[in-house]
């Protein structure tokens, strides 16, 4: 039913490219995508994987000397408490929303296109909060004592302190993890059983085989599958929205002008849908292109995410403007003097190349030859990555460095072990990645399946573009 | 000429600095090598790379060699008898190494304890710290044993329970792992008795070739006890002379004096009767031996509702915290402050003056004419205090001045000398080096004293010692002395020795040892007593030998026992003297200031002592290097401070470098412009750019001695600039960037709240005006009860001197880590309180305001809500307290603290390895580890410690029991601390005051300390229209 929507979609507009390129029978879909995973693996993906694991190799060495010597090897001070670590961090999750958002409100919402990049979505979101996590646990001045934030019990008859938003966040980043996770591995099972089927080697088969769970793809099996499925998908629904709400409370419960904001939950969600949209852009336009597998993750599907990425980008533009407005309404002196400051102050470089990445950069996919080049979306959302950093970076930082007092004002900047830690997450973060584009289907097997052979009839109709 | 053959063998021995030593010849590590890689390091950072040296296997080896390549390992060839007598020596250097320090007596311990020593209790002991030879009278607290922390001595009037910041950071010096721990001959390691010894063969080699041509040099002395001994030495020895030299030191008062009545006095203020105070150039509430009182006294007649408040006019060229306070403040180049003094006089009438108020500007003319208005409106009931760095003519001006308003008697006070001898200390020192580079000097002996490094440029100590044949130095230091002497001597702290010293009032004060001297350190009444005939004497006895004279030997010990329970030998100020002005000596003083202002002068370079490090003798203690400077928040670096206007005219900006020469003398500093430093000089602060000092202070600062000239030693003239491209990077704890921001928002802000005495008459709550404090009512949730005690603070912003004590007060009490340079630039300085200055108005001549800034301990605290873990949390009695056990360091709370008081660990920067730096911690506070947040307490230790004797006597806590740190060590009372809930205290009634404000009030953080909003009494006729309150 989903697929003969898609049909109709198509023939009333001609012009609009398939969701799967013509040609493609289940037989195909299924050789194609297990093929990345059972040939041998190309040069190209040794030395890639290569460099992301001696940026872990980084990370690990900027870890080791934060928990020998102390969070002063990084940039941090009074009044900049917070700096790369939270901006990492808000930023890594942010990332994650996107896949939570294919994965559950797109199935929910019968989105068709999502299948295609629905799994590597999700597993872009499981490795982004695998890098988010870190930093809550390092950042704190004595990490091995970071589980003081959970609630267990304890000999001091002692809980953490519920009303502040750092232990919410460990319940919302917690659920997320694990729900995003459940998800994930719920929608492999399936494809595991193929490539246990399909595997050579003996390891390879009980390694599948034990990851399948007992698959053997019987109508039950289907059946409990398609339920769990949308149960979790219900479940996950609500995390979209709460995670990073509850992220932007962080800020948001603190007094500071510049983080004091009612704005800041749907603004932060909005924010955390753009750079996780980015985000899959950023990935699945190389690696379509590196597998060849152009024919699933079409035009269409860059052209949808295009247009999310514009949609998004608008409203995060809104609440960079309400925030705005809302200091010079508020009439409240301190919020006014943080957004001149913002504006005028000694982060003013970094305000502009926030407004040009966020901002002014997405406005291109208002054309519908941008958001069908891959060259130029690809080149959109690599401002966005940027730009979503940055706006952490001067939400954090621009906040804190002049606030109450001028007397305590202070200037903050990153050293070499800040930056080591944030490229050693996006070298953890690519690592996993290749590891998963290398050993797991990357993209969902069944489901292609079950969009392609309704396809085959239109293969005429499609006219190539 | 001495036949040199017949001297002592060591008389002429190589200086040791001269000796080299080889460089280790293979690749163990030998004790130079230990040496240099630590020399390379400094501050925190050495005792990390210490510790790390020390665990590697070239010092592990080092270690277990027995000898260190110093002593030769055995030659080949040895006779019988030559192995055993090393045999011999290395098993007694075996039980050197194999222990710590055992004295040599046996111990016994307590069978039964002391009636007063209860263990966790502290003791406190009467003692006084002389600073330049003037006593401090303190009170020093000891647990078991020792000494931690001192307090002013309450019973004194010079101190009435207030110290300077110099007394709190002695504590520091006194347990300083740096200071000379060793005696030395030649750099090698000797002993006292050696030294003794040798020094006696010495004199009595030059007394017996008829010449013993001693020069002791001493710093200022007015010890009663020492003086006499010194005298005993000069009669012996008739070609001896005694030199008396101190790089601050107080000459142009002296000489003024001297000009002014034709003999030796001393003269002191009774501010607390002025009604109107004119500086000329002085800072008398923060230094000089008499300013805690000052600053006091002063104060008292600045609060509103203790009736009539004092003005101050203030005529300045550095500026100072004086400044700061002052209602009208001229500010002018150093050479000017005479002219101002002189056109003053005229205008005033002062017989023989000869001013030239008409070559002023106008508007000066007009300033000068109105204080010389208000000056003769209020004869008798003012005073006019010339600085301590101004030149000798003005102090002749000034006391004209007050003679002729007869204030004499009444404000100013005449009274015999303080020091011993008074002398024309730079005379004294040209004539000893003068001597020395004659080769008339046989024997040399620095005590106490470091004249290498502090004698002005124009005298070369240095070359001139090397034509001494046998020179000692007596130091806390190895320090650049020590290096060109024969020997050096570790000096006993003042907390290790005994002695006595004049207050600034006469009155004698004693110092009595708190602890053993931890390295064998002497005085310098010890080395002195070598020179004597009498056997080697300790300084208890030579103490009480000298004052047992002066007594009845029955009453003795109980005069003794109390003059020492005291602390001081009460009502013995020195004797009011009725002098008469000289005929003449103000035409004289006139006429020469006339003269001077004729010459150009050009660019001025103004000497000040450091704020912090004074003259350099403190330039190894953290806790002063990191104390912020009053006016420019630097720490842990000296800079040549410029007006803006300078800057403009010749393209400077803060932290360039640039050249300064004078005469043929050069040094390269980097700039910072101070708002409010007069156009046309620059000022440089002393003690900093020591070549041979402990690990905290190589490498900071400039040394400034190398401008100075000993003929002008407050002030060059004809300085030239040399711009550099170069930039040197400065540590302030408030940013500098932009002070026109920082000054506009402050005020916006309403930080600090000034009103004018007649504001304050007509309205007198202008201060709640100036802010918006919203209704407690504001909020959903149900007030809190505070039913028992309820601690607040008040702090009177008119009170505040800004001088610092409270900034150490609070370190040493509350163990408060040391950070080091680079922390601090990073924005990372740990201090518990702060003082916040801000500038108001015109940057030229700006209004500087001090705000003492701790934690607020606000009711509806907003660090507590954000903290996950509960390690803020509040207490029944309104306190704010940190769980440092708890805190995991999530530094929320700190970034949701609008006044920014809170303070994180983000290394470890407590030195706990360290052992003599143990013995420096109060046991009562809690060293804080890596990774934790902390703040002040309110100084929750002295608030429990109150609360168990209140509950063991069973009553409430009285009002003033309890004192906070900064509160007890605060001259001008400006921190008031107590139970806000006992409508009695003094706090509640500071509370209650119109003036009352907090800061930041319209977040409805409800803060329990709250400020006193600041007055000024500005002379209606000079008072121009002024935008008041910040």
């Amino acid at each position: 039913m989903k697929a003969s929507e898609g049909i109709e979609t198509s023939g009333r507009k001609p012009s609009r490219p398939p969701v799967v390129a013509p040609g493609h029978s289940p037989g195909s879909v299924t050789d194609q995508i297990t093929a990345v995973v059972l040939d041998r693996a190309p040069r190209w993906w040794w030395v890639a994987f290569g460099i992301s694991f001696a940026l872990v190799m980084l990370l690990l060495r900027a870890l080791t000397k934060l928990l020998f010597e102390g969070t002063g090897i990084w940039g941090l001070n009074i009044p900049v408490g917070w700096g790369f670590a939270i901006i990492n961090f808000v930023w890594w999750i942010g990332i994650g929303h996107a896949g939570t958002l294919i994965s559950a409100i797109l199935l929910l919402a019968r989105q068709e296109w999502r299948t295609s990049i629905n799994r590597f979505a999700e597993a872009m979101t499981l490795f982004a909060v695998a890098c988010a996590g870190i930093f809550p646990l390092i950042h704190v001045g004595r990490p091995w004592l970071a589980y003081w934030l959970l609630p267990y019990p304890n000999t001091m008859d002692l809980w953490p302190q519920f009303r502040s938003p750092l232990v919410w966040d460990v319940f919302a980043v917690s659920t997320y993890a694990t729900v995003s996770l459940l998800f994930w591995y719920v929608g492999l099972i399936p494809d595991m059983a193929t490539l246990r089927d399909r595997a050579e080697g003996k390891f390879a088969k009980v390694a599948y085989g034990f990851l399948s769970m007992g698959w053997r793809g019987s109508a039950t099996h289907w059946h409990n599958y398609e339920t769990a499925y949308l149960l979790l998908a219900g479940l996950a629904t609500p995390l979209v929205v709460s995670v990073h709400t509850v992220v932007s409370f962080d800020f948001a419960v603190g007094q500071l002008p510049g983080w004091h904001a009612t704005i800041f939950p749907p603004y932060f969600v909005a924010g955390a849908i753009f750079a996780g949209f980015a985000m899959v852009i950023t990935l699945a336009i190389p690696l379509r292109a590196a597998f060849g597998l152009k024919d699933f993750i079409t035009t269409r599907h860059l052209q949808n995410m295009g247009k999310i990425l514009l949609a998004t980008g608008l409203i995060v533009a809104y609440g960079y403007l309400v925030e705005i407005f809302m200091a010079w309404y508020s009439g409240n002196w301190y919020e006014q003097f943080m957004i001149l400051n913002r504006i005028q102050g000694p982060y003013q470089k970094q305000w502009m190349a926030l407004l040009l990445c966020n901002v002014l950069a997405p406005q291109l996919l208002w054309f519908r030859r941008v958001r069908s080049s891959p060259v130029l979306l690809f080149m959109v959302a690599m401002f966005v990555n940027v730009g979503m950093w940055l706006e952490r970076f001067v939400i954090v930082v621009t906040s804190l460095h002049r606030d109450f007092l001028p007397s305590s004002w202070g200037m903050y900047s990153g050293t070499f072990w800040d930056w080591a830690t944030f490229i050693g997450t996006i070298g953890l973060f690519l690592a996993l990645l290749f590891l998963f584009i290398r050993f797991l289907p990357m993209i969902s097997i069944f489901e292609m399946k079950t969009i392609v052979p309704k396809q085959v009839p239109n293969t005429a109709e499609e006219a190539p573009e | 000429m001495h036949d040199k053959a017949t001297r002592p063998e060591s008389v002429t021995r190589q200086p040791p600095a001269e000796i080299h030593d080889a460089e280790p010849a293979d690749g163990k590590l030998e004790l130079a090598e230990v040496q240099r890689r630590l020399s390379e390091v400094r501050g925190p950072e050495f005792w990390r790379s210490l510790d790390e040296l020390a665990q590697t296997p070239e010092f592990e080896e080092l270690l277990h060699r027995e000898f260190p390549r110093q002593a030769a390992e055995l030659p080949e060839g040895v006779s019988r008898r030559g192995f055993l007598h090393l045999m011999a020596a290395s098993l007694a250097l075996g039980g050197l190494t194999a222990c710590t320090r055992q004295p040599l007596e046996k111990i016994v311990p307590f069978v039964e304890q002391p009636e007063s020593l209860i263990p966790g209790r502290p003791m406190h002991f009467a003692s006084a710290m002389p600073l330049d030879g003037y006593a401090r009278p303190l009170l020093v607290e000891s647990h078991m044993g020792r000494p931690t922390k001192v307090e002013g001595n309450p019973e004194h009037p010079a101190s009435r329970g207030s110290t300077d910041l110099f007394a709190q950071a002695s504590v520091l010096s006194l347990y300083d792992p740096e200071r000379s721990q060793v005696l030395k001959n030649n750099n090698r390691i000797s002993t006292w008795p050696t030294f003794a010894e040798e020094v006696r063969n010495t004199v009595q080699a030059l007394t017996a070739l008829g010449q013993a041509r001693i020069r002791i040099l001493t710093r200022t002395v007015t010890s009663p006890s020492l003086a006499a001994l010194i005298d005993k030495i000069l009669k012996t020895h008739p070609d001896a002379r005694w030199h008396q030299y101190t790089p601050v030191g107080r000459d142009a008062e002296r000489l003024g004096l001297e000009a002014a009545f034709g003999r030796s006095l001393s003269v002191r203020y009774d501010l607390t009767r002025a009604d109107v105070i004119l500086s000329l150039d002085s800072d008398f509430l923060t230094s000089g031996p008499g300013c805690l009182r000052y600053a006091h006294d002063f104060t008292s007649r600045r609060r509103a509702e203790n009736g009539a408040m004092n003005r101050l006019y203030l005529v300045e060229s550095s500026p100072t915290n004086t400044g700061t306070l002052a209602d009208h403040r001229l500010p002018v180049r150093a050479g000017e402050i005479g002219n101002v003094a002189a056109a003053l006089a005229a205008e005033l009438g002062v017989p023989g003056a000869t001013g030239r108020a008409a070559t002023l500007e106008a508007d000066r003319a007009a300033w000068i004419a109105a204080v010389a208005t208000d000056l003769v409106a209020n004869r008798g009931r003012c005073v006019i205090v010339p600085g301590e760095y101004a030149c000798s003519e003005v102090h002749v001006l000034a006391h004209a001045m007050n003679d002729w308003l007869a204030n004499f008697g009444s404000t100013v006070i005449l009274a015999e000398p303080i020091e011993e001898r008074p002398e024309n200390e730079s005379e004294s020192m040209r004539q000893l080096v003068h001597d020395m580079a004659a080769g008339d000097v046989d024997l040399l002996l620095a005590l106490g004293c470091n004249p290498v490094y502090e004698t002005p440029a124009d005298q070369d100590f240095k070359a001139a010692m090397s034509n001494v044949g046998y020179r000692v130095h007596l130091g806390l230091y190895d320090d650049e002395t020590a290096e060109y002497c024969h020997w050096h001597i570790p000096e006993a702290h003042y907390l290790e020795s005994w002695g006595d010293s004049r207050s600034f009032e006469g009155g004698v004060c004693f110092t009595q040892p708190l602890i053993e001297p931890l390295y064998d350190g002497k005085t310098v009444s010890e080395i002195l007593s070598l020179l004597t005939d009498d056997t080697e004497s300790s300084c208890l006895d030579l103490l009480t030998g000298y004052w047992s004279q002066s007594l009845d030997p029955e009453r003795f010990e109980s005069t003794w026992r109390k003059w020492l329970h005291d602390g001081f030998v009460a009502d013995r100020d020195a004797a009011v003297v009725a002098a008469t002005l000289l005929d003449g000596a103000v035409a004289q003083a006139s006429q020469k200031i006339v003269d001077d202002t004729g010459e150009e002068t050009g660019l001025e370079l103004i000497f000040r002592p450091d704020p912090t490090i004074y003259d350099g003798s403190f330039n190894n203690n953290g806790w002063l290097q990191e104390c912020p400077k009053p006016l420019t928040k630097l720490t842990w670096d000296n800079a040549a401070l410029i007006g803006p206007a300078l800057a403009q005219r010749q393209g400077l900006v803060t932290e360039q470098l640039i050249e300064l020469s004078v005469g043929e003398h050069s040094l390269e500093v980097p700039v910072w412009v101070l708002p409010g430093h007069p156009d046309g000089c620059l000022t440089l602060h002393l003690g900093y750019g020591r070549s041979r000092v402990g690990k905290v202070g190589t490498g900071t600062g400039f040394n400034a001695y190398r401008l100075r000239d000993s003929h002008s030693p407050w002030l060059a003239t004809a300085v030239r600039i040399q711009k550099t491209d170069r930039s040197y990077r400065l540590a302030s704890t408030q940013l500098h960037s932009n002070i026109e921001l920082e000054t506009r928002e402050a005020e916006k802000r309403h930080l600090v709240r000034v009103g004018t005495l007649e504001l304050f008459e007509h309205e007198p709550d202008f201060a709640q005006h100036m802010g918006h404090t919203p209704s407690p009512e504001l909020t959903l949730y149900p007030p809190v009860a505070y039913n028992g005690n309820a601690w607040g603070m008040s702090v009177d912003l008119n009170a505040c001197t800004g001088c610092n004590a409270c900034v150490i007060a609070c370190q040493a009490e509350n163990n408060i880590p040391i950070v080091g340079k680079e922390m601090v630039a990073m924005g990372r300085e740990m201090h518990w309180i702060r003082i916040d200055r801000y500038f108001q108005g015109d940057l030229d001549a700006p209004q500087v305001h001090h705000q003492p800034v701790m934690c607020m301990h606000c009711e509806q605290a907003p660090c507590e809500v954000v903290c996950p873990v509960e390690a803020t949390v509040h207490s029944d009695e309104g306190l704010n307290d940190m769980v440092y056990n708890r805190c995991v360091g999530t530094r929320y709370c700190s970034n949701n603290c609008p006044y920014k008081v809170r303070r994180f660990n983000f290394f470890k920067y407590n030195d706990t390895e360290t052992p003599v730096l143990k013995m420096l911690r109060n046991p009562d506070v809690t060293v804080r580890s890596r990774g934790v947040m902390e703040k002040c307490t309110y100084c929750v230790q002295r608030i429990n410690h109150s609360r168990i004797e209140a509950k063991k006597e069973g009553r409430p806590i009285r009002d003033g029991e309890i004192k906070t740190a900064c509160q007890q060590v605060c001259p001008t009372e400006a921190i008031v601390f107590g139970n806000i809930n006992d409508p009695q205290a003094r706090v509640t009634q500071l509370k209650a005051s119109p003036l009352s404000y907090s800061i930041l009030a319209e977040l409805g953080t409800t803060p329990r300390t709250s400020y006193l909003a600041k007055l000024r009494n500005p002379n209606q006729d000079l008072e121009k229209a002024r935008d008041e309150g910040v």
